[in-house]
């Protein structure tokens, strides 16, 4: 998920030729209060504009709370946005207060229940809530750390290694799970430090993550090179699930490959790797299981 | 509709600043653009029809485009004309 700022209509224009799986326009921080309204009227028009190729696109709105955020929802859903990503998120009740915002506006152009809404987890009481926030609304499609501002209200600033948002992390995954929700990690912002992106890219794969939150193009091919399976992990993948089939079909129960024993933890960890090779375009979706 | 001065937009590229005063005049439209020769006409048909859509028929306007998509350039138009006539684009 690629952000980028909503008030540079240059790198709006340009965003999908990279190849991101969504862009998320933002709303948010990266816009000045004095632009708010030149932004959203940016955003509204590029989103009924611009073909961005099927890639998912996303909108984070100005916290409801602000004198921005119901316009935001106004403007982005009229323009038929895919996701809004709420920042800031830590009730469920601020959720429910989103979707409500949400209908009234799809109601109005007759659409009801198109957009879906993705939190930003940002803060410590976030956290506590994960799972509240992840289920408060059947329009939940996913849960993000926003690592920045949890930091700060940690007390504390990120390090290389990440040891202050490791149980931020694996609460969001855990919740993200239990909900049946996608999970994004944040951002990595210095664009100097590709080595370290790389690790943590590594680091958030293994703790369970979907996807990463990047800021510039040049760390898309490090994304999909962490998350891609390898042509060894796909073979694997492909060689338990024929044997499961097989046994289905002779209708025996255990069974084996290469000696190891195959249950069902280890065929849904072949069939993710299926599923993320054929997102990654590089198996065909006749492989989808 | 009674405006005031009123500005949205930047230099850089891909976008387009465009300033609004009031006038008595019509719709007085310059245009500065790199592609002037080639989409002037075009970029200034485009700026009379957004102020037309938000019922501005009287006003000086002075656009520096860097090369901006009509989206861009619907965005920018409508942003100054929201500034300076003070309407709520979503609402009115």
């Amino acid at each position: 998920m690629m952000f980028v700022p909503g008030n540079n209509p240059g790198m709006m224009a340009d965003a999908h030729i990279y190849g991101p799986d969504s862009i998320m326009l933002d709303l948010e921080d990266s816009v000045t209060m004095a632009e708010k309204d030149s932004a959203r009227l940016l955003v509204y028009n590029a989103l009924k504009s611009i073909d961005y190729g099927g890639c998912e696109m996303v909108v984070r709105i100005n916290p409801l709370s602000t004198p921005y955020g119901r316009k935001d929802v106004e403007a982005v859903v009229k323009a038929g946005v895919d996701v809004i990503r709420m920042p800031k998120t830590e009730t469920a009740d601020e959720v429910r207060e989103l979707e409500a915002e949400i209908l009234k506006v799809e109601n109005e152009i007759g659409c009801p229940g198109r957009t879906l809404i993705m939190a930003a987890i940002e803060s410590a009481l976030g956290v506590v809530n994960a799972y509240a926030i992840a289920t408060a609304s059947k329009r939940m499609m996913g849960i993000a750390l926003g690592a920045e501002d949890y930091s700060a209200n940690l007390k504390t600033q990120r390090t290389r290694g990440g040891a202050e948002l490791l149980l931020a992390r694996e609460s969001i995954v855990v919740a993200a799970r239990a909900a049946g929700i996608a999970c994004f990690d944040t951002v990595f912002s210095n664009l100097d430090d590709m080595e370290s992106f790389r690790k943590e890219t590594e680091l958030i794969k293994s703790l369970g993550f979907d996807g990463k939150s990047i800021i510039n193009p040049r760390q898309i091919e490090v994304v999909n090179e962490v998350f891609t399976p390898s042509e060894k992990d796909i073979l694997k993948a492909r060689t338990i699930i024929a044997a499961i089939r097989e046994a289905k079909a002779k209708g025996s129960g255990v069974i084996a490959v290469n000696g190891k024993m195959v249950d069902r933890p280890v065929v849904l960890r072949a069939e993710r790797t299926i599923a993320l090779a054929v997102a990654a375009g590089i198996l065909p979706k006749e492989e989808q299981i | 509709m009674e405006l005031k001065n009123a500005v949205a937009g930047t230099l850089e590229s891909g976008d387009i600043m465009v300033r609004i005063e009031p006038s008595d005049g019509g719709l007085q439209i310059g245009l500065e653009s790199p592609v002037k020769a080639k989409f002037g006409r075009q970029i200034e048909s485009l700026i009379r029809e957004t102020l037309g859509s938000l019922g501005i028929e009287n006003a000086k306007v002075e656009a520096i485009d860097k090369g901006a998509l009509d989206c861009t350039i619907r965005a920018r138009v409508t942003a100054a004309a929201v500034r300076a006539s003070g309407k709520d684009v979503w609402k009115d």
